[in-house]
C-alpha cells in the first residue's frame, strides 16, 4: 500500500514538474488533416502553435483514438476538425478523456468546417447498407477553393474571438489570404479550362469537390459504395462498363493503395494519376497553394 | 450591428411616444409636467442623432472594408424548416450482437484453472455447439453542458439483464480533469477497459478470467487526470463498494476497491504508437465462497475472508505504415499481473468448518499480437501462462490450493467485412486443468447496428 501510493506521488510530482514548464502565449490549434493545420498557418501564423493528428498519407476515417492525440487534444485552445462524421470513430474519445472543456463541441474552441459549405451527395435516406455514407453529405470538401475561401473566413472571424487582444492581426492576415487566394483561383480557373468534361474514374469518393469545381465527370469509383473494397465481380462489370466508356484517366489519393488503380488502368489503358488529396500528399503540395498547383499540373499533364 | 442600433431606434422612439400624457390630463400641475417632457425630448433628440451618426460611421466603415470572399461562392441550399419534436434529443443508441459456435474437446462444466479460487462468475469456455453470447444495449448522450451519460447493459441468451456499465462522466472540470460515477470497468491494466466486442479474441486472457472473473467492474467514483504534457501522461484513481472480484459486498460502510493507476504513451515516427501502464488494486472480501473440490474428490464449499492487492504492468504497441490502417496493421501487446491475498480460509462452511491463515502470491501473463495481412483479415497469436504460487496455509489438500502453471496458446484468423461486422475463428491448446489439456475451436460472429462507435487505443 504504502508502496504503490510512494511510486505515485513520485509519478504525479514529475508529472507536475513536467507540466509546469512556462506556456507558450501561442493560441494551441489541433488540426485533424493536415489541410485544416496549413489553412491554420496562413490565418495565424506565429500566433497560433498548430498539431495535425494526421498526414496526407492516411484516410482519415480509420485514425486511432492514439494517446499522442489525448495529450494535444488537453491543452488544445482551438481543434479544427473536418466534421460531417469524417472523424467519428476518433475524436469523440479525444474529446471526453481531455478533460478540456475549451474544445468541446458548441463551444467557440470547436470548429467543423464542412458543414460551412455546400455539401455534395447529401444521401435522401441513410442506411449501413450503403457502405461508410455519411448522413450530411461528402465530408472531403477541401479540393474546391471556393470552399477554402469560405472556411477561411469563417475561421479568420473565430480566431479573431478566441484570441481577442489579436483580432485585427487575425482581421489583416485574413484579407490577406483572401487576396491572394482569390487571385490564384482566378489563375487556377483559367488553366483548368481544358479540364472541363473530362472522364475520369475515382477510388473513393473523395475527389467529388474537384470534379465539381473543374467539371470534371465522375464516369465510375473503384469502391463499389464508400469504403467497400471492389469485389472480383464488381471489378469485371467496371471494365465492361469503362471499355464502353473510356476514361482519360484513373485519379488516386496519396493514401490509396495503388494496386486497384493500377489493376484497371491496365485493363482500360488510361494513365493512373497521383494527385496529393491533402497538404503533404506529393513533395509539391507543401501548402494550400501548393496543393492546388501541384493537383492542376498532375491533372493537366496527364491530358496531353 | 447596424440593424440592431436601427431597431433600438424604434424602441426609443416608441418609447418617448409613451411618455407623451393624454391631452384631457392637464391639471395644476401641467406646466412642470410640460417643461420636464420638453427636457425629456430635447434630451432623447440629440442621443437619437448621436445614434444616427455612429450608424453612418459604421456604414461607411462597412463600406471602406476589403471585399472579403468575393469568390463566385457556391450557393447554400436553404435550410429546411425545422419542426418542434420531442425526439430531436435521443441518445445515441448502439447494439452489439454474438454468437459463436465452440467444438471443445472437454466438458466445459469440468473446466477449472488449477491452483486458482475460481471467480463467482466461472472461467473457460461457455458450452458446446452453437451459442448466443450477450446482446450489448448502449444508450449514451450528453447529458448538459456539464455531464456526459452512458449505460450499456448485457442482455444474457438465457433472458438475464446484466448492467455492465452505468456511468457519468464530467465535461467541464478542466484542467485534464476527469470524475466518473456510476457502475463501470475499472482503469486498471488495459484489457480491463476494452468491451468484448473490440477484443482481438473470442475471449479474456487467462489471468484477467482467473484473477478479476473476466473484467473487474466498479460500482463508485474514479478520477483522471491527464497532465499538460505532449506526451500522454495520465494518473487516476478509483474507489467504490468493492463488489468486483477479487472484492465483494461486505457488511460496511467503507469504503474499497481502491486503485491507483498511471499512463504514458506517445508515438515513435508516423507509423508506430505505444502505452504503457501500470496499476494497483487493493480489494478486501469477507466470506467470499467459491466451490472447491477435496482430496477425496467431493465437491464443498470454502470461504476467503481477507485482503487482495493486485498490481499490473501493461505495455500496448501498435504499428502501421504512415499510420494507415487500411493495408497493414500490427498491434503487439502485453500484461503482467500479480497478486497478494492474506486472510482466512474457511474449509467446507457447509460441515466441518476448519479455518485456516491463508497467504498467497499469484501471478500470470499474456503477450498477444494481432496482425492485418491484407485488407479485412487479421491474424492473432496469444501465448497466456499463470503461476498459481505455494498458499502459506495449514491446509492444501483442495484443487485451489495446488501448485500448478496453467498455460494455452491461443491462434485466430479473423475477417472485418465492415467496420460494423466481423467473423472470427479461434482454435486453442489449453493446458489449464489440473491433469488433462484441452483442444478448443470456436467461430464467432460480432456485429454492430445503430450509433457509430469510437474506440479507445
Amino acid at each position: 500500500m504504502n508502496k504503490a501510493i510512494h511510486l505515485l506521488l513520485a509519478i504525479a510530482l514529475c508529472a507536475v514538474g513536467i507540466g509546469a514548464q512556462p506556456a507558450s502565449a501561442a493560441l494551441k490549434v489541433l488540426a485533424t488533416t493536415p489541410d485544416w493545420a496549413a489553412l491554420a498557418k496562413e490565418l495565424g501564423g506565429d500566433k497560433l502553435d498548430v498539431y495535425t493528428a494526421t498526414s496526407a498519407f492516411q484516410d482519415v476515417h480509420r485514425v486511432d483514438a492514439k494517446p499522442s492525440l489525448v495529450a494535444r487534444a488537453r491543452n488544445a485552445d482551438l481543434v479544427l476538425a473536418t466534421g460531417a462524421e469524417l472523424e467519428i470513430g476518433w475524436m469523440p474519445v479525444l474529446l471526453q478523456d481531455s478533460g478540456n472543456s475549451k474544445i468541446q463541441p458548441g463551444t467557440p474552441g470547436y470548429f467543423e468546417a464542412a458543414p460551412l459549405v455546400p455539401m455534395l451527395q447529401i444521401p435522401s435516406a441513410v442506411d449501413r447498407s450503403m457502405g461508410d455514407i455519411h448522413p450530411q453529405g461528402n465530408p472531403h470538401v477541401t479540393l474546391d477553393p471556393r470552399n477554402i475561401a469560405i472556411i477561411a473566413k469563417a475561421l479568420t472571424n473565430r480566431l479573431a474571438q478566441l484570441d481577442a487582444p489579436h483580432a485585427a492581426f487575425y482581421a489583416t492576415r485574413g484579407a490577406d489570404f483572401q487576396t491572394r487566394w482569390q487571385t490564384a483561383s482566378a489563375r487556377w480557373q483559367a488553366q483548368a479550362a481544358p479540364l472541363k468534361g473530362v472522364g475520369v474514374v475515382v477510388i473513393h469518393r473523395d475527389q467529388v469537390y474537384l470534379c465539381n469545381w473543374l467539371g470534371l465527370q465522375e464516369l465510375a469509383a473503384i469502391e463499389p459504395k464508400p469504403g467497400v473494397p471492389p469485389s472480383a465481380g464488381y471489378l469485371a462489370t467496371l471494365v465492361t462498363k469503362l471499355t464502353a466508356t473510356p476514361p482519360q484517366m484513373i485519379l488516386r489519393s496519396a493514401y490509396n493503395d495503388p494496386k486497384a488503380a493500377s489493376w484497371l488502368a491496365e485493363r482500360i489503358h488510361a494513365p493512373v494519376v497521383l494527385l496529393p488529396y491533402a497538404v503533404g500528399g506529393t513533395p509539391e503540395a507543401k501548402d494550400l497553394f501548393g496543393l492546388f498547383d501541384d493537383t492542376l499540373n498532375r491533372l493537366l499533364a496527364a491530358l496531353k | 450591428m447596424v440593424n440592431v442600433t436601427a431597431s433600438s431606434i424604434v424602441f426609443l422612439v416608441a418609447g418617448i411616444a409613451s411618455l407623451a400624457p393624454p391631452a384631457n390630463a392637464a391639471t395644476p400641475d401641467a406646466e412642470d409636467l410640460r417643461a420636464e417632457l420638453d427636457a425629456l425630448k430635447s434630451d432623447y433628440t440629440t442621443r437619437v442623432q448621436a445614434l444616427e451618426e455612429r450608424i453612418k460611421q459604421l456604414e461607411a466603415n462597412a463600406v471602406a472594408a476589403p471585399p472579403v470572399a468575393s469568390l463566385p461562392a457556391p450557393a447554400l441550399p436553404p435550410a429546411p424548416p425545422r419542426m418542434s419534436s420531442a425526439s430531436a434529443f435521443n441518445p445515441a443508441i448502439s447494439m452489439i450482437l454474438s454468437g459463436n459456435y465452440a467444438n471443445l474437446q472437454r466438458d466445459p462444466s469440468t473446466y477449472r484453472i488449477a491452483g486458482f479460487i475460481p471467480p463467482p462468475s466461472g472461467v473457460g469456455p461457455d458450452s458446446r455447439s452453437v451459442n448466443l453470447d450477450e446482446s450489448e444495449l448502449t444508450i449514451a448522450a450528453n447529458v448538459d453542458p456539464y455531464f456526459f451519460a452512458n449505460a450499456t447493459a448485457a442482455i444474457q441468451g438465457d433472458g438475464g439483464i446484466e448492467i455492465e456499465e452505468a456511468y457519468f462522466k464530467t465535461l467541464a472540470l478542466n484542467n485534464g480533469l476527469t470524475l466518473k460515477g456510476g457502475r463501470f470497468f475499472s482503469g486498471v491494466g488495459y484489457l480491463n477497459e476494452i468491451h468484448s466486442h473490440t477484443w482481438d479474441f473470442i475471449d479474456q486472457p487467462l489471468a484477467y478470467q482467473v484473477l478479476f472473473g473476466g473484467q473487474r467492474s466498479q460500482d463508485g467514483a474514479q478520477l483522471r487526470w491527464v497532465a499538460s504534457t505532449d506526451t500522454f501522461l495520465e494518473l487516476g484513481a478509483e474507489t467504490g463498494n468493492g463488489r468486483g472480484f477479487p472484492g465483494n459486498i461486505r457488511a460496511s460502510n467503507g469504503l474499497s476497491g481502491n486503485a491507483l493507476f498511471a499512463h504514458v504513451g506517445g508515438d515513435v515516427g508516423d507509423s508506430t504508437s505505444w502505452r504503457l501502464g501500470a496499476s494497483w488494486l487493493d480489494d478486501r472480501s469477507e466470506d467470499r465462497r467459491f466451490d472447491d473440490v477435496d482430496v477425496q474428490g467431493s465437491a464443498v464449499v470454502n470461504a476467503f475472508t481477507g485482503r487482495s492487492q493486485t498490481w499490473i504492468v501493461d505495455a500496448t504497441l501498435k504499428w502501421a505504415p504512415h499510420g494507415d490502417s487500411t493495408q497493414h496493421q500490427l498491434k503487439l501487446q502485453g500484461e503482467y499481473l500479480h497478486r497478494h491475498e492474506q486472510g482466512q480460509l474457511v474449509f467446507d462452511v457447509d460441515a466441518t468448518k476448519r479455518s485456516s491463515n491463508y497467504d498467497r502470491s499469484q501471478s500470470g501473463w499474456y503477450l498477444q499480437s494481432a496482425y492485418q495481412f491484407m485488407p479485412r483479415w487479421r491474424a492473432g497469436l496469444r501465448y497466456d501462462a499463470l503461476q498459481s504460487g505455494t498458499p502459506d496455509t495449514a491446509l492444501a489438500n483442495f484443487v485451489s490450493l495446488q501448485r500448478a502453471s496453467p498455460q494455452r496458446m491461443t491462434v485466430m484468423l479473423d475477417w472485418t467485412l465492415s467496420e460494423f461486422s466481423r467473423l472470427r475463428a479461434q482454435y486453442a491448446w489449453d493446458q489449464t486443468r489440473a491433469e488433462q489439456s484441452d483442444r478448443e475451436f470456436r467461430l464467432q460472429y460480432i456485429f454492430a447496428i445503430g450509433a457509430h462507435g469510437a474506440h479507445k487505443f
